[in-house]
């Protein structure tokens, strides 16, 4: 027999218990929330969360360095870049990287592009469950713009362990200003009619306005971050309280809202993604276009391999621009290169003796990246607020302890006193706008 | 207030709770007699040091390799915009260390987690029970002690015979 739950033990005898979730419409990921009734007024709340833990702290204590970073994709997964950047941010704190300036740029870029989209998903589900499909139609068409510049470069809309450790995987798509433009401008569009179809409806009004409301006491106490901590009116954003990358020399605002209620989260993303806009024009500018790749004549793969065996070869390969580093002359510029922190270029090792070796130098079990004796912590700018990696590190080439701050763990902690004493339907809402992400809650 | 003058604050008024002062990586580390957690919180939280924000709590199996657990608390300041880590060490045999909930509220959520996984008793935490895993999972999975991939036992429907 399983122990009661605080809900069952401690409710009335003449209420109603009823489960929202774990599979409902409205539950984004799996969370169930158990609710005390007396008719459609919740009494009492109780929320579970756990049915998307698949191990990620205990899995990355068993991976490299390098492995493990594609299991930060997974965690928010509408905002993939921006964990790998958290997680490789703190790895570089470790080792003491300095990332050329283009990496920078390129990260920031990825970040907003990020943001935008992570802010996109939560207002188009929250719309959609509030009755306005059309907002959800038009902001997932924004998204996939978005998403292209993204797959452009990374080669995937959501896997895209993208940004390394020392820098990022490869340069830009030749054509990432086009397609950059285009995202921008059909985001921008979106985000005007999506302001004309909620800002002053009476329907949306009537289910945010006031409700799920959370006071500036309370928000510090549950330890929001992100747009959520700024509905209550604390301008509290990484990217200002401790800059990492360029932040600091671009020009954006943090808007806050006022009360906390779910329009003023609703609000703050969306006044949060014209900042982002902004900001992706502000990098787009600052990025200069790559080098041309050195002309003159190349030869085959197979071909260079074959003479390698003989003698050094001099002449460049003939790459797909599908294969990870081809642009191998292109690499100082995106990459550290002061310490073994990268995978060599492929060409290397297939032709060279000393590529080889730092090839297995670099993959080899109890070699590749190990970062001095110690813990760090460091955080990003989320999607949903302050990422946040705590590494320790025992000196080998796998992290003794990897601990991920997720921010909305947090957020859905304070579910439970929002919706208490209010309605049903107003759970709905109110969960839709704190933007709840099963992969980095449960972890 | 500079970090090292709020660490020399930390010590003048709270000395005797505070084992070692040290730095990692840039960041400052205060390591707490663990019996003096709750009261070295309850004090950081309120003016002069003003930590409003409690960011995150975890924990580290030193169990095998040095006979303790570490509780890794993550304090923020919003007006100083600092953040500051502090340690305690508690034995491995039976880890327990009084609750933050009361300060916090995050805490009730964050303490059921490292009871989860660890197995750290919080005494006061009026509802210690598993977060991320179910009632009824075996062994705390982020010790050392467990395996990685270990499959648990099959927990039976309701009905099954």
């Amino acid at each position: 027999m399983e122990p009661l739950t605080r809900i069952q033990r401690d409710a009335r005898p003449e209420s109603m218990l009823l489960n929202m979730g774990p599979s409902h419409p409205a539950m984004h990921g799996t969370l169930r929330i158990m609710l005390e009734l007396d008719g459609e007024k919740i009494l009492n709340a109780e929320a579970e969360i756990g049915y998307l833990h698949r191990g990620f702290e205990k899995t990355c204590e068993n991976k490299t360095y390098f492995n493990l970073l594609i299991y930060t994709d997974r965690l928010n997964y509408v905002s993939p870049l921006i964990n790998n950047l958290g997680y490789v941010m703190t790895m570089e704190k470790m080792l003491g990287v300095t990332v050329p300036e283009r990496a920078q740029l390129i990260r920031v870029l990825m970040s907003e592009l990020s943001r935008v989209s992570d802010h996109l998903t939560c207002l188009a589900a929250m719309a959609m469950e509030n009755g306005a499909f059309t907002v959800f139609l038009y902001m997932m068409k924004a998204r996939e713009f978005l998403w292209d510049v993204i797959e452009f470069t990374t080669g995937a809309r959501m896997t895209t362990s993208y940004i390394r450790i020392g820098g990022v995987r490869a340069d830009l798509h030749p054509d990432w200003r086009g397609s950059l433009t285009t995202a921008i401008r059909e985001t921008r569009q979106v985000l005007k009619d999506v302001s004309g179809l909620l800002d002053k409806n009476s329907i949306f009004l009537g289910r945010t306005r006031g409700v799920g409301a959370i006071s500036r006491e309370d928000a510090l106490s549950y330890g929001w971050t992100g747009p959520c901590l700024r509905s209550t009116g604390i301008p509290y954003d990484v990217r200002k309280a401790s800059p990492y990358l360029i932040y600091d020399r671009l020009s954006f605002e943090v808007p806050v809202g006022e009360f906390g209620d779910n329009y003023d989260r609703y609000s703050v993303r969306m006044r949060e993604m014209g900042q982002s806009l902004r900001l992706l024009e502000q990098v787009a500018g600052l990025i200069p276009d790559a080098a041309p790749l050195s002309a003159g004549p190349t030869i085959e793969p197979s071909e260079a391999i074959a003479r390698s065996r003989r003698q050094r070869t001099g002449e460049r390969i003939r790459l797909s621009p599908n294969l990870e580093g081809y642009e191998k002359e292109r690499l100082p510029g995106l990459v550290a290169t002061d310490k073994p922190i990268a995978v060599p270029p492929k060409e290397d090792t297939y032709t060279t003796m000393e590529g080889l070796i730092s090839h297995f130098l670099f993959f080899m079990s109890g070699k590749g990246i190990r970062p001095p004796k110690g813990d760090v912590y460091f955080s990003v700018e989320g999607g949903n607020g302050e990422v946040g990696f705590y590494i320790v590190s025992d000196g080998t080439d796998r992290p003794y302890r990897l601990h991920l701050r997720a921010p909305c763990f947090h957020l859905v902690a304070a579910l439970e006193q929002l919706i208490k004493g209010r309605l049903i339907a107003d759970v709905v809402p109110t969960f839709g706008s704190m933007n709840m992400i099963g992969g980095e809650l449960d972890r | 207030m500079g970090q090292e003058n709020l660490i020399e604050a930390i010590r003048a008024k709270l000395g005797d709770a505070v084992e070692g002062v040290s730095d990692s990586f840039g960041d400052a580390v205060l390591t707490l007699r663990p019996a003096a957690v709750r009261a070295v919180m309850a004090a950081l939280r309120e003016a002069p040091f003003e930590y409003a924000v409690l960011l995150d709590l975890t924990c580290v199996d030193f169990a095998a390799a040095e006979g303790r657990f570490e509780l890794v608390y993550h304090l923020y300041s919003l007006t100083r915009n600092v953040r500051l880590r502090l340690k305690a060490s508690l034995p491995a045999a039976d880890p327990s260390v009084e609750t933050l909930v009361g300060l916090w509220k995050n805490a009730e959520w964050l303490e059921r987690e490292v009871f989860d996984m660890f197995g750290v008793r919080f005494e006061g935490h009026p509802y210690l029970k598993r977060i991320l895993t179910y009632e009824g999972f075996e062994g705390h999975a982020l010790r050392k002690s467990y395996p990685w991939r270990l499959e648990q036992p099959r927990i039976p429907l309701k009905g099954d015979v």
